[in-house]
């Protein structure tokens, strides 16, 4: 039986990266008496399966990762199993049965909200209603936005503006928060920061990323009608 | 949530940030407490939160309402540097708040390589290094750990050590500190005197040490005549009913030992005479078998961990092995755990259970003869015969087993030329052995031999306490006759070598029988940018050898001198219940090639019968 399991990070848990959270999982499975299924062979090992790595120093409402298990309690029950031995930072937020036939999380995955805001003690270069402005006349307004995207291997030129979905800035407790629907996944995947540090880079401003917190809010798949959905919406409760 | 003491933009840019964070599942966090505890390992986090001790004395500590106990390692060299340029003082994991206004500052001494990182502890909290320097707002600053039983290479940096087992006395020492503060007679120097008074409380200040015109020691004497002149061992004499952490702290990263721990037995039947823990654990206790099913279950349960090992010396000398390990297979069958067996006996039932818990194909069998000879193996006590090995091997090798492991050491007494070829002939041995026992067509390969070989350090409270040591080129020209035999060797090609560094020999010989001169040289490594000593990258031995020369000291009075047989040496005080007649007795019985019994076959009388229990008192009800 398949299970999709939705979980928030928060606080000082953005510094455990993505291996150590597997890992820490694998735990917590173990102390909340989830029925999980082993691989066959002589060092069996649980299945499971993360959606989208998370970077260091990212927050996140909307972690995903699939298990598979033999027996199972009831959504509710699991959720609050495995709340029980979490630490604090961790919160396991739904548990939903998938179709035996469901392909795994991370091959789903094709979008992600974002938002960026300013730490505490950290300004905004512009205001809010400068934030608007530039963002029409440098994203929105414009047929392209094109970058020199590099990676390890190579550099290319890539247009921004049909793999970012929604871009626009709202305001929070006087502060600018940026909010950005990116594609993500193994083919396009853009990362949020890439996208904001370019509009500085127009403007001529130096990006600091040690001054804004990057905090993930949802990730998506498409549903047979070519729809955003969460991943979880593609499973049930039981 | 906690506010971290470290800033995101400091977090981001350290090697393993999940180091300094704290917040791991089963660590303790109070609102506050009357007594502040730093418990500090001084080493990096994923190697001392893989220590047992620490676990426990967290766990004992915390039981305690009126005390919180918190986790301290040593920042690494890239947090280190920021901290230091930043002003940034050593904090609490838990609290995330300076050490510097903590009660205690504990710490472990568990090899003596970590000596120069008990002063970048120290250093880093802003707390001063010396004792000497410190006054009634500091924290007091204790030692423990089997480096204490010789503290006196590092005793200007502590206010006082904690000598052996931490179940026994920590309570009534804490109650001292509480009551004199509720009291409001506390001072750091009238604590120190009353602590001094409580059994197994060494306070260095309040001893006073002469020196004869040789260097050796003239007299060792109290500064007070309320103070006990001999400072006596804690020993737990109840392992069943004692403390265990039954929820023990799991890091977030990878540690050393990522696994349950379970201690089934403290001390040694064996009697090796090389060997430390074997004499200052004395009497051999055990941990009863119904008690250790139950905290296997409840640990396993606790952590989620997915792997359990037992710990303990010699540990086919626990008497209840068998039935141990056969309810833990059982028992981890079930929740697909895994079980990490320890360097076993090689017999027909620890193979029997190698092979049910370990890939044959992957696994190596383990021999530690420790000498090649049987010569030398008399010499050093390893009862372990040709003929031991022999026969476990060739049950080995018929179970599918085609890797072996040999542990030698190089450099012990007597050692000739004759014993260093005896260890690449003992592996050409086992190695026909192979290819005499299993035929070709059932051969899943060659054999692999490995021999590795360590270079003795005599250590105080061992009956090689005597022994002299050797120049750095002296102990690789032994290694070399070692290599250069392997090659000589008809199955040579089955034959792995590796040998150790030998300057850090050296150094560890001079700081494990070293005397109060020595500390000058610590803190002259540490101000001049040492630590991390045992970490081979970090490790600088010209830098020491700069230390010695700048502070007068004559390295070969330490190593290579022959210490006469009434010599006080700077360890005697400490009362291990093992006699000085016996660990000398040893020592002669061990120049004249004879070996002495296991406590289980015969008492050799060595002292520790008067902690009144344990391996001395079995089968007499």
């Amino acid at each position: 039986m398949k299970i999709r399991i939705k979980f928030r990070k928060w606080g000082v848990m953005k510094f455990i990266g993505h291996l150590d959270m597997m890992r820490y999982f694998q735990k917590a499975v173990r102390r909340a008496n989830i029925d999980i299924k082993y691989s066959e062979g002589f060092s069996p090992h649980q299945i499971m399966s993360f959606a989208a790595p998370l970077g260091v120093g990212i927050t996140s409402d909307g972690e995903y990762f699939d298990i598979e298990v033999n027996t199972t309690l009831s959504s509710k029950e699991a959720v609050q199993a495995l709340n029980n031995t979490m630490v604090e930072g961790v919160e396991v937020v739904s548990y939903v049965q998938l179709p035996d036939q469901a392909k795994t999380a991370m091959s789903l995955v094709t979008a992600a909200d974002y938002t960026l805001s300013y730490k505490e003690g950290c300004e905004s270069p512009r205001s809010m209603s400068e934030w608007k402005e530039i963002l029409e006349t440098e994203f929105s307004g414009q047929p392209a936005f094109t970058i020199l995207k590099k990676t390890k291997k190579s550099e290319r030129e890539v247009d921004l503006k049909p793999l970012v979905y929604d871009f626009h800035v709202e305001e929070q407790g006087e502060k600018p928060v940026f909010f950005l629907r990116v594609s993500t996944g193994s083919t396009d995947n853009i990362k949020p920061e890439l996208v904001l540090s370019s509009i500085y880079e127009r403007l001529g401003l130096s990006y600091d990323e040690n001054a804004i917190q990057i905090h993930r809010l949802e990730v998506y798949a498409r549903d047979e009608a070519g729809q955003l959905v969460p991943l979880d919406a593609l499973g049930t409760e039981i | 949530m906690r506010k971290l003491a470290l800033s995101d933009e400091i977090l981001m840019q350290v090697e393993k940030p999940a180091r300094y964070i704290g917040n791991e599942l089963n660590s303790v966090v109070k609102d506050t407490s009357q007594i502040r505890f730093a418990m500090c390992f001084p080493d990096v986090y994923e190697i001392g939160m893989s220590h047992l001790g620490i676990q426990i004395l967290y766990d004992m500590f915390n039981r305690r309402e009126d005390t919180w106990c918190e986790r301290v390692y040593s920042p690494w060299p890239d947090l280190h540097k920021i901290m230091k340029e930043q002003n940034i003082p050593l904090f609490g994991l838990e609290s995330q708040e300076p050490i510097k206004t903590f009660d205690f500052v504990g710490m472990t001494l568990q090899y003596e390589m970590c000596y120069t990182n008990i002063l970048q502890i120290l250093d880093l909290a802003q707390i001063p290094l010396l004792s000497a320097d410190r006054t009634d707002t500091d924290p007091i600053v204790l030692g423990g750990g089997p480096c204490s039983y010789n503290p006196e290479p590092v005793a200007d940096f502590f206010d006082c050590f904690y000598i052996g087992e931490g179940e026994t006395q920590y309570n009534v020492f804490l109650d001292l500190y509480k009551c004199m503060k509720e009291k409001g007679t506390y001072s750091r120097r009238a604590f120190l005197h009353e602590a001094a008074k409580i059994e197994g409380i060494y306070v260095p200040s309040l001893y006073e040490v002469s020196y004869k015109p040789d260097g050796t020691i003239e007299a060792f004497t109290p500064v007070y005549d309320d103070i006990p002149v001999k400072i006596r061992k804690q020993v737990d004499m109840d392992l069943t009913g004692s403390v265990y952490p039954e929820k023990p702290v799991v890091p977030f990263i990878k540690a050393t030992q990522d696994r349950v721990v379970l201690e089934i037995q403290r001390g040694c039947i064996r009697g090796c005479r090389f060997c430390q823990a074997g004499m200052i654990y004395r009497p051999n206790r055990e941990k009863g078998v119904e008690r250790l099913k139950e905290l296997a279950v409840k640990m396993l349960a606790a952590t989620g961990y997915e792997e359990i090992s037992l710990s303990s010396l010699s540990s086919s000398d626990y008497s209840e092995l068998a039935e141990l390990i056969n309810f833990l297979i059982e028992e981890c069958n079930k929740k697909h755990i895994n079980i990490s067996l320890p360097s076993l006996r090689i017999d027909a039932f620890s193979l029997d259970i190698m092979g049910k818990v370990q890939d044959i194909k992957k696994s190596s069998l383990t021999f530690a003869p420790e000498a090649g000879s049987q010569r030398l193996r008399n010499v050093i006590n390893k009862g372990l015969t040709v003929d031991n090995i022999m026969n476990g091997a060739k049950q080995a090798f018929e179970g599918g087993w085609n890797k072996v492991k040999l542990y030698f050491m190089l450099g012990l007494p007597t050692e000739t030329e004759e014993d260093m070829r005896a260890i690449p002939e003992l592996a050409n041995e086992i190695a026909a052995l192979y290819y005499d026992t299993v035929p070709k067509e059932k051969r899943n390969g060659k054999c692999q031999i490995t021999i590795s070989t360590s270079f003795f350090v005599p250590k105080p409270f061992t009956p090689f306490q005597w022994a002299t040591m050797f120049d750095p080129s002296d102990y690789l020209s032994r290694a070399k006759i070692v290599n250069d035999h392997v090659k000589e060797q008809l199955n040579h090609k089955s034959i792995r070598y590796n040998w150790h560094e030998a300057d850090v020999t050296v150094l560890e010989g001079i700081l494990a029988r070293g005397d109060r001169k020595i500390a000058k040289a610590i803190l002259y490594v540490y101000q001049h940018g040492g630590f991390f000593d045992a970490w081979s990258e970090f490790f600088n031995y010209d830098l020491w050898l700069k230390a010695f020369d700048a502070c007068g000291i004559d390295i070969d009075f330490y190593t290579k001198r022959e210490r006469k047989e009434d010599e006080i040496f700077p360890w005697d005080f400490i009362d291990v219940g093992v006699s000085k007649d016996f660990l000398l007795r040893e020592w002669k019985t061990a120049l004249s090639e004879t070996v002495t019994p296991n406590c289980r076959m015969r008492c050799s009388g060595c002292g520790a019968k008067q902690f009144k229990g344990g391996v001395c008192f079995e089968n007499q009800n």
